[in-house]
């Protein structure tokens, strides 16, 4: 019962932090409301048995992510968001009405929440608790299927981190050293 | 109520899907658009998370005197998601420096009226 309460209050907070941040224009606070509603959603997912989830989103959606979004910010010396003149709420208000109900409809049909006959807890998962020590050895079953049974996903993954850390690099890192070379003195508004 | 409390988890995630959503299409700042984006992601990964749960369940690390545990399988999908999340994230936001150099702005009515494109 006491986890079904802490589970509530949280996605509260979300709920509400998503709000402040729909209604902020100080994309420092807008920055800062992320990176709480990022930590946060790793509070939910301690109390839904997830922690290397909550680990992982802790260390690199609260952290790397804000730290990411206050460089992007330092760089581009923008810090608040212009309020756009006429303000039509309306035509993505009703965008979001119409696909948000479409989705709570879905749910309508979904087993309750922690339900243990739902399908997806009796299809292949128990296979996986019941062969990862004697097939891996390793308790944990998340890091056996990670490292062991799913290797060639982890591999993709670093494939989509790389690729992306080099285009970062074309777009961001190589510019800097060519205009270093043109113009020795740097631009004064570059500092 | 119990039904009420069964889907109180997903009605939440998707009421952070849809606030996520409607900061990516109604704000014309880039920075907020890609907080926008995060948000809609990081309700994805609840809406798996919540698919994973078992009551009464353990986190899925095999120990004795245990029986139940919760589902592994989206923990793994959700670890790979959120890696390659900060990786998108962190490429949405070097086009934004990008632009900011080449238009003077990261306000996308301002860079549209540059463009003449509206």
């Amino acid at each position: 019962m006491i986890d079904v309460i802490i589970n509530v209050t949280l996605l509260a907070f979300l709920a509400i932090t998503a709000v402040a941040i729909i209604r902020m224009s100080n994309l420092f606070a807008i920055i800062m409301l992320f990176s709480m509603f990022s930590f946060l959603s790793a509070g939910v997912f301690i109390v839904m048995d997830a922690i290397d989830v909550a680990f992982t989103e802790a260390a690199v959606g609260t952290g790397v992510s804000t730290v990411l979004m206050l460089a992007t910010l330092a760089l581009t010396k923008d810090q608040k968001e212009k309020q756009p003149v006429a303000h039509r709420p309306w035509l993505p208000l009703t965008v979001v009405i119409v696909t948000g109900s479409a989705l709570v409809y879905g749910t309508l049909d979904i087993p309750p929440f922690g339900d243990p006959d739902a399908p997806a807890q009796t299809h292949v998962a128990p296979e996986y608790l019941e062969r990862s020590i004697p097939e891996t050895g390793v308790q944990n079953v998340v890091t056996s299927v990670l490292a062991s049974y799913r290797g060639f996903d982890t591999l993709g993954e670093v494939t989509v981190v790389f690729t992306a850390g080099i285009a970062v690099m074309l777009l961001i890192g190589g510019r800097r050293r060519k205009e270093e070379l043109e113009q020795p003195q740097g631009d004064p508004d570059d500092a | 109520m119990d039904f009420i409390i069964g889907h109180y988890n997903y009605w939440v995630v998707i009421f952070l899907m849809m606030a996520g959503f409607y900061t990516i299409i109604s704000r014309g700042n880039l920075v907020k658009k890609i907080v926008g984006l995060n948000i809609f992601q990081v309700s994805v990964f609840m809406l798996y998370i919540t698919m994973s749960t078992v009551h009464g369940g353990a986190a899925p690390i095999i120990s004795e005197g245990v029986e139940n545990y919760s589902n592994p399988l989206p923990h793994v999908l959700i670890l790979t998601a959120i890696v390659v999340g900060v990786a998108t994230t962190s490429l949405g936001l070097a086009l934004v420096v990008r632009i900011k150099e080449a238009y003077g702005t990261i306000e996308e009515d301002e860079i549209h009226e540059l463009d003449h494109s509206l």
